[in-house]
């Protein structure tokens, strides 16, 4: 199964994000992704105040300026895994850097059905 | 073969093997609500089918066999997305197996009791889905013990299924060192099934009878699917003792009893043998945990069934090592009592007014203890407030006439 883990934390922790421990860390988690081989997709967000919200209604585009809503934390990253069951998914969103920071969202996606157990 | 005939086949069947089923079919599809609709149709297969032609030779292979053609029926309608192919396979030659060459099939209540405990389940919903899942007991009669309506306790079940299909919870006994974890999980939802029984004594007798029976049953499973784990063994014994004085706990006419009052007379003695055993089989294993120290506890209250005393000097002790593995406030609250009665009165009043006033402030045995140490101070004026105030904190009304009574011998005594 694919799950996203998606990245949640406060907005003062994006001003903090050039800290080159976080950035190592940062990329030796998305090469321990790799090297386990469950590694689909993932990028980091740059903060909110960054960020432009485009709606549409009866064919009219609307654009304004932050986030989606303005809430105590924000999406900050998010990365895509495959691996076989939500255990597994819980036990890599534990071992992601910001962990200890920030809280990590473990979320299906949508259309990949649900794995076979194995025979027991 | 006659219907009656059939019936009691089925409810044989139904008694001895539904968690088994459900918990073989659901490890295999990772769906809990499919396996119980497919069992369900089974069922009545069965009822038309059996009364016919005679029970077969392996009702359980039965079940199985038209059990998993129903899932893959429903599979297919669903159209169900990419890998379900393996899956109805797997399911397909597994079934043919079990009913081809063995006499039974494996025991996988395990896996279901840990996937309906697991911590990414609502924590208001594990236990009444173990009670569903694992016993087959009735949305109805769920919600009635846990004090809700059907509608919403069904809702609860369906949300904790739907996520354990769509999330992929898996169907595993999961290994250390998440092990001790995700066991207490279980063992927390087995307790409530028992202590919901309590709260609603006053309501319905037969309601609380049942599920107190249920917990019981859910606990001598475990200690059967993990006899090497102490704390499902502590779990039982705890149970079992508290079970052993439900014909104590009231009077005939409905009076509150507190245990240290209880006619021992009236307690189980063969209950109490099953808890001690238990209990004992449990240290072997020289693991201790909360659930064991507060089966020791309870040990210790029932052995005044034959010395006539109670070594609360042994309580405090046990309470001691209980509130550093497990600070719950009930047990920052036993401890505080039992070194009072252990000649300490002064020192067990330290220890309550020592736990922080925001876990305190609703919670009814803080009050009714701190009224009983005040007035072992002398301190009449104050223990008749916290009296009243656990009077007010129960919604039990025999005990919350106990409690007034206790407020009201004050006032007699200033008097």
């Amino acid at each position: 199964m694919k799950y996203a883990l998606l990245v949640h934390q406060p907005k003062e922790v994006f001003e903090r994000r050039d800290d080159k421990a976080a950035i190592a860390a940062g990329r030796a988690y998305g090469e321990a992704l790799q090297a386990a081989g469950i590694f689909v997709a993932g990028a980091g967000l740059d903060s909110p105040r960054t960020a432009t919200t485009v709606t549409v209604h009866d064919g009219k585009r609307q654009v304004h300026d932050g986030p989606y809503a303005e809430t105590k934390e924000f999406l900050a990253g998010f990365g895509i895994i495959d691996v076989p069951n939500l255990d597994a998914a819980l036990e890599w969103a534990a071992r992601h850097p910001a962990a200890g920071f920030a809280s990590i969202e473990v979320r299906p996606i949508l259309g990949f059905g649900v794995a076979p157990a194995k025979p027991a | 073969m006659n219907e009656s005939t059939t019936h009691a086949a089925i409810e044989t069947v139904a008694r001895d093997s539904y968690g088994r089923l459900i918990a073989y079919l659901a490890a295999r599809s990772g769906d809990v609500a499919g396996a119980e609709d497919a069992l369900g149709d089974a069922f009545v297969a069965a009822l038309k089918q059996w009364s016919a032609e005679g029970v077969p030779e392996k009702p359980e292979a039965w079940l199985l066999h038209v059990a998993r053609n129903r899932m893959i029926d429903a599979a297919r309608r669903k159209e169900v997305r990419q890998k379900s192919e393996t899956f109805l396979q797997q399911i397909a030659e597994e079934a043919q197996a079990v009913a081809e060459a063995h006499e039974y099939f494996p025991d996988e209540r395990l896996k279901l009791l840990f996937v309906c405990a697991h911590p990414a389940i609502d924590s208001a919903a594990r236990t009444p889905l173990m009670l569903q899942a694992v016993l087959g007991i009735d949305a109805a009669r769920i919600a009635s013990a846990f004090l809700v309506s059907p509608t919403a306790m069904s809702q609860r079940l369906v949300r904790a299924k739907n996520k354990i299909r769509d999330a992929g919870i898996p169907f595993r006994v999961p290994e250390p060192p998440e092990w001790e974890e995700r066991v207490s999980f279980v063992l927390d939802a087995i307790y409530a099934a028992y202590t919901t029984g309590w709260e609603s004594l006053m309501e319905t007798a037969s309601t609380h009878h049942a599920l107190a029976a249920e917990a019981i049953t859910l606990g001598r499973m475990l200690t059967h699917l993990m006899p090497r784990e102490p704390e499902a063994l502590g779990l039982l014994s705890l149970i079992l003792h508290c079970e052993a004085r439900r014909a104590a706990r009231y009077t005939n006419d409905g009076k509150f009893v507190p245990l240290d009052r209880q006619d021992t007379t009236l307690w189980s003695q063969s209950m109490i043998e099953e808890a001690e055993k238990h209990l004992r089989s449990a240290a072997a294993f020289k693991h201790m945990g909360r659930y064991q120290l507060e089966a020791a506890i309870q040990s210790v209250h029932a052995s005044r069934a034959k010395t006539g005393c109670i070594d609360w000097k042994e309580i405090a002790l046990l309470y001691e090592g209980l509130v550093r593995i497990a600070p719950g406030i009930g047990s920052l609250v036993g401890r505080a009592v039992a070194i009072a009665q252990a000649d300490q009165p002064a020192a067990g009043f330290a220890a309550l007014e020592q736990i922080p006033s925001d876990r305190t402030a609703d919670y009814q045995p803080y009050w009714a203890a701190r009224g009983y140490l005040l007035r072992l101070l002398n301190r009449k004026d104050e223990a008749r407030e916290a009296f009243d105030r656990a009077a007010i904190l129960t919604d039990d009304p025999a005990l919350r006439e106990y409690l007034l009574q206790r407020s009201a011998e004050d006032t007699d005594r200033i008097a």
